[in-house]
């Protein structure tokens, strides 16, 4: 179930260099989101709209709150609205993150975010309350985002950096091979670019752990209809062309990354 | 004020209007019905049919450019008969016309699926002879008068549905392919498929598409399209459907003076999903303004110099 409507922004934040935050007020939206669904952002001037994925609905306050980072002219436009400025969203989409109705005490979740792909597990770090832990890997110190964020949703936070400046030296997936940080775990959620993905879904399979990932691709209609944002995944040995729009955009890690 | 009647007849099948959604662009008309109704739209234009399954072509498929997008989907589709068995009959139960459109890789596929489709409540079947994302069959038939009448021909004589054959612009005289579908038993033609294109990431000094080249739509290509729509309408005496970026109620009439009589939309609902009602909209309070009863009477009526 989706909406299509003209929303206003009621919050803008710039909370890194070229990486912005906003809060659309859209309460029939945000009493649909589920952690790990998108928005479908119309752009001025623009043919396509531009998917972001939604990294946390308010529902008592009806309210959608989404991080994107500035990659192209066409993001670059969607920075240029303002407080106050109406966007024209298609949401939530997709389907989100499969989430445990409920966990055996001592028992958590491990989210697996790198760069940008950090916003979309902030829903599930809200739901899972104290019952995750949070890998979150950027470039440097400069760019680590919404690392508060997850720590006031009651995650227990691990940061690294490419080049050491802040926590642990290395790559979400270095962090995910120390069994101290894994183990216990019931499964990985992950979004993040394509190599670390792969690491982290390499490092899950060794484990025998189940992940879910959340993949990113150049999109059309948003909605099922024009098949151009596919992923390939492998099924009972078969292989699938599945649309990141309406089949994802979280998919089995095993089957995308076979 | 009565309501306009906005029904045109095409092929001698009637549209209670005369916005069609263009193959490829709405899937099986279910996919947006959670917004509206799919039965808003004269007509529905399936994905495109084959025979057995296709995958097609690998990621990234798609590719803003200036006023449009480039695509190479590559004919991705479950084949005719799981459409027949689990697609068609939510279109026959919630949309208007159903159009099948229909691709082969050989001539004796192009039979074999309008012969699986004769049997069934489709209202139309689309030839496809214009796809410019797939290696075999696809526009190899659509670049030549001789390969238009040919599949046309075969076609015509495994279905008594009407036939409308889709027409790549990607040609030197599409006229001429119009007169060799309609020889042929043709009882409409639609077009323009997309004008073949290219990106080049020039970081990567790879395409932008997977598979390299692909196809070009939206409002950049709405121009070639009235000029093709234009001179084919006064080629042929069978009945026009006018496609390529058509983005408003003032683009569709466009496309109807020109010749169309009916038109076909797709990349603009990209943008804004609720393209169809405002197209639909603007086409009723266009005649309403001009004091037009009868939609038919605008098709090809612009005033050449």
């Amino acid at each position: 179930m989706y909406k299509c409507g003209v929303y206003p922004v009621t919050e803008k934040t710039e909370i890194s260099a070229g990486i912005y935050s906003y809060v659309i007020s859209c309460p029939d939206v945000a009493e649909l989101a589920k952690p790990g669904q998108f928005a479908h952002i119309k752009v001025d001037g623009f043919t396509l709209r531009r998917p972001v994925s939604i990294c946390d609905a308010d529902k008592e306050k009806g309210s959608l709150r989404v991080v994107f980072e500035v990659r192209g002219k066409g993001t670059a436009r969607l920075a240029d609205i303002n407080v106050g400025d109406k966007t024209d969203i298609i949401a939530p989409l997709g389907n989100g993150f499969t989430l445990p109705e409920s966990m055996a005490p001592g028992r958590r979740v491990i989210l697996a975010g790198g760069g940008i792909g950090v916003p979309p597990l902030l829903g599930v770090a809200r739901v899972m309350k104290g019952n995750a832990t949070a890998i979150l890997g950027f470039k440097s110190r400069e760019r680590i985002i919404l690392a508060e964020d997850f720590r006031r949703a009651g995650a227990e936070v691990i940061i690294c950096t490419d080049d050491g400046s802040a926590g642990v030296r290395g790559t979400v997936a270095d962090v995910l091979r120390d069994e101290s940080v894994k183990g216990g775990a019931d499964g990985v959620f992950a979004c993040g670019p394509e190599p670390m993905l792969k690491a982290v879904v390499g490092e899950c399979k060794k484990s025998g752990l189940n992940a879910e990932v959340s993949l990113e691709q150049r999109m059309g209609c948003g909605v099922g209809a024009c098949l151009v944002c596919v992923c390939r995944a492998v099924r009972g040995g078969e292989e699938f062309m599945l649309r990141v729009c309406k089949d994802g955009p979280v998919f089995n890690g095993r089957e995308v990354m076979p | 004020m009565k309501p306009k009647d906005l029904s045109v007849t095409v092929a001698g099948v009637r549209f209670p209007n005369p916005v069609i959604a263009a193959s490829g662009t709405y899937g099986f008309g279910e996919d947006y019905a959670e917004l509206y109704p799919p039965g808003v739209f004269g007509g529905i234009s399936c994905k495109g049919l084959t025979l057995s399954e296709r995958a097609g072509n690998p990621p990234p498929r798609i590719a803003e450019t200036p006023g449009g997008i480039l695509n190479s989907v590559g004919l991705q589709n479950p084949g005719v008969d799981v459409f027949i068995e689990r697609h068609l009959p939510y279109m026959k139960k919630n949309c208007n016309v159903v159009i099948a459109n229909i691709s082969g890789e050989t001539i004796g596929e192009y039979k074999k699926i309008a012969e699986k489709l004769d049997e069934t409540g489709v209202d139309i079947i689309e030839l496809n002879i214009s796809c410019p994302n797939v290696k075999k069959g696809g526009a190899a038939w659509g670049v030549s008068a001789a390969g238009a009448g040919e599949v046309t021909k075969s076609v015509r004589a495994a279905t008594g549905k009407p036939l409308m054959v889709k027409l790549t612009p990607n040609v030197t005289d599409i006229a001429e392919i119009a007169r060799a579908a309609e020889a042929e038993g043709a009882d409409c033609v639609s077009l323009i498929n997309t004008v073949l294109g290219m990106r080049i990431d020039v970081k990567t000094r790879r395409p932008v598409l997977g598979n390299n080249a692909g196809g070009l739509s939206g409002g950049a290509v709405f121009p070639i399209a009235v000029r093709m729509v234009w001179q084919v309408a006064r080629s042929v005496k069978i009945d026009v459907v006018g496609m390529g970026g058509i983005s408003s109620a003032e683009d569709a009439v466009e496309m109807m003076l020109a010749g169309a009589k009916a038109v076909q939309i797709g990349t603009v609902m990209m943008g804004d999903p609720f393209a169809p009602l405002k197209i639909i909209g603007g086409i009723e309070r266009y005649m309403e303004e001009n004091g037009i009863d009868d939609l038919s009477g605008i098709v090809g009526k612009v005033k050449p110099w």
